[in-house]
């Protein structure tokens, strides 16, 4: 029988107290994991990379977005971004939570050393990192293919990205740690297609019905995707009802997932 | 049959009365939890010493799950207090963790991953983590699977996830429902790895229903039911309650139990299946029931096809303390 590691050589020995790993390490462990899951989980790749891309392709190469001022790239590039962001944060990151919630991960890892700002973190910075893959992908195929040029202010555009990436993100782990599995699920990709719709980022809003637009207009997607598009026009104005609108939905959304996040 | 109740119970009440201090790893004292007005915890005390392994028992709904849940740190008592290795299992959490091993009923694995990268993930938490090739052949799963968790058999994922609870060294382990759907080959190698566990002075708080897993491996057992508890000491004690009064025979189908019970110094006499009997009575009366009962048999020209005195199994008692009508 093979004896366990810390015993030694006494045998009878009270263990030595055992530690957790320091919390870096943690969180450095929990973040592979999350990448090897994130991999591993074909829909995923779907959904946040090859999804965006056929979205961006096609619409760009149809000529056929009503787009009243600047080049079809110009405009369809932010909203894809946009679209992109929501993929990783609300449907990716609120579906894969909710799972690991329905099959009791979360409440095992509550057992361990890892506290729970650790596991928020891996998966906040695995979230980065992919969509850091996305950008690089889009903006890679907008520049080489359809001769997109970055013009605007590359500083609005990052702190919008990341306002809107803490929104989604936030959105989806609300969804996932208050509604059943399969409701995140179905709300998740619901709610993705109707940001697809009247977002704003593929259709101009201008051009849906006016009731719509009006009320489209004060939906998180719509106002992510505007201020992202604002930030990557030359010369366009300060988007600054888009980006108030946008902080608004941050605030409350955020809010919401913190008193209603459910570990079990 | 009350007596032996109150026996037990009394035993239980001195135990818990007596404070053992840093000795204990676990105190539970006079803990209360209600879900929706609903009691589930009534008053519960005991303690387990370090170095222990303390047996749960209770059926169903019984509020074993609910306790054990709440030394893990899961859930906040509604009154009295629960310590654990010296600390509270919510304030102090952060203490708390590195120092426990836990495996819940629900197993909790990633079902994306495959074995030996659970694993590895759980090895990261720990500054000194066993290595988890070694405790994945000690489980009896091979290292080199590429079978997903979500693929594993019930057997496979509970042996998992004590790999889980072990990997961090932990002096304390809660075992719930360990050896739940395992085959018995896993089962007793399941056995195996606690008795080592214990070798090792690793506390160990167990739940189960199987009445042999707790003889076998408890140093004590408590039985709970509605929340309360009703019987806590040693396998041999607690069955040893009974040893001296339970005689149990078989014979023939449809003898006359009135008849039984009115032999001198029975106090019960009842068929318990058809040819299975058992006959109650007080300890000093056995030998003198033994010979009477033999008369009786040989006066009808009945023979007995097996006898045996005393040793009431674990869950003979459990039966008898729980009552036998189905739970949920």
């Amino acid at each position: 029988m093979t004896t366990f590691a810390n015993t030694g050589q006494s045998g009878r020995a009270q263990p030595q107290p055992a530690q957790a790993a320091p919390f870096l390490r943690q969180v450095g462990a929990q973040f592979k994991a999350e990448l090897l899951l994130t991999a591993r989980r074909g829909e995923n790749i779907l959904v946040t990379l090859i999804l965006p891309v056929i979205l961006l392709v096609f619409f760009a190469s149809l000529k056929i977005i009503p787009v009243s001022t600047g080049s079809v790239i110009n405009f369809l590039l932010p909203g894809i971004l946009a679209l992109a962001i929501m993929a990783s944060g609300m449907v990716h990151l609120g579906i894969s939570t909710a799972y690991e919630r329905y099959y009791g991960v979360l409440k095992r890892l509550g057992a361990t050393p890892l506290p729970r700002s650790g596991l928020i973190t891996a998966k906040i910075v695995a979230v980065l990192l992919l969509e850091v893959l996305q950008v690089v992908l889009l903006v890679g195929i907008a520049l080489l293919f359809y001769g997109w040029r970055p013009v605007g202010s590359p500083g609005l555009a990052i702190l919008v990205l990341a306002l809107g990436t803490i929104t989604f993100a936030a959105l989806g782990l609300a969804m996932a740690g208050s509604l059943r599995a399969e409701t995140t699920l179905a709300v998740a990709n619901g709610l993705y297609l109707l940001f697809l719709l009247i977002g704003g980022g593929i259709l101009p809003l201008d051009h849906l019905p006016a009731p719509l637009a009006a009320l489209a207009q004060y939906l998180p997607a719509a106002a992510f995707t505007q201020s992202l598009q604002a930030a990557l026009t030359a010369g366009a104005p300060f988007p600054g009802t888009a980006l108030l609108t946008l902080l608004v939905w941050m605030i409350l959304i955020l809010a919401v997932a913190i008193r209603t996040f459910r570990w079990e | 049959m009350m007596s032996a109740h109150a026996q037990t119970t009394g035993r239980m009440v001195d135990l818990a009365a007596s404070p053992e201090g840093a000795e204990a790893a676990i105190v539970v004292d006079r803990f209360c939890k209600s879900y929706n007005g609903r009691r589930v915890v009534d008053e519960l005390s005991f303690s387990v010493r370090r170095g222990e392994v303390f047996a749960l028992l209770g059926p169903n709904g019984a509020g074993k799950t609910t306790t054990v849940e709440t030394l893990e740190g899961y859930r906040r008592p509604d009154g009295g207090s629960v310590r654990v290795l010296g600390l509270d299992p919510i304030r102090d959490a952060a203490r708390l963790k590195p120092l426990i091993g836990v495996m819940l009923q629900q197993d909790g694995l990633y079902p994306m991953l495959r074995p030996r990268e659970v694993l590895r993930l759980f090895a990261g938490y720990y500054r000194q983590p066993q290595p988890i090739d070694q405790l994945l052949e000690r489980v009896g799963i091979d290292p080199g699977t590429k079978t997903i968790c979500r693929r594993l058999s019930g057997g496979q994922k509970r042996r998992l996830a004590l790999a889980l609870a072990l990997v961090g060294n932990p002096q304390l382990l809660f075992l719930d429902e360990p050896t739940a759907g395992m085959d018995p080959q896993a089962r007793l190698a399941t056995w195996e790895i606690i008795r080592d566990l214990k070798a090792q002075g690793v506390t160990i708080l167990l739940t189960t229903h199987l009445m042999d897993e707790a003889e076998r491996l408890a140093d004590r057992v408590a039985i709970i039911d509605h929340g309360r508890l009703i019987a806590l000491d040693t396998p041999e004690r607690l069955t040893g309650v009974d040893s001296a009064t339970v005689l149990r025979f078989v014979a023939p189908a449809g003898l006359d139990s009135r008849a039984l019970a009115a032999l001198p110094g029975v106090q019960r006499a009842e068929e318990v299946r058809p040819g299975s009997y058992l006959l109650e009575t007080a300890p000093q009366s056995m030998p003198a029931v033994l010979a009477d009962l033999t008369a009786w048999l040989r006066d009808r020209g009945i023979t007995l096809t097996e006898l045996r005195v005393g040793h009431g199994s674990l869950e003979e008692l459990f039966l008898r303390l729980t009552g036998s009508e189905m739970r949920e």
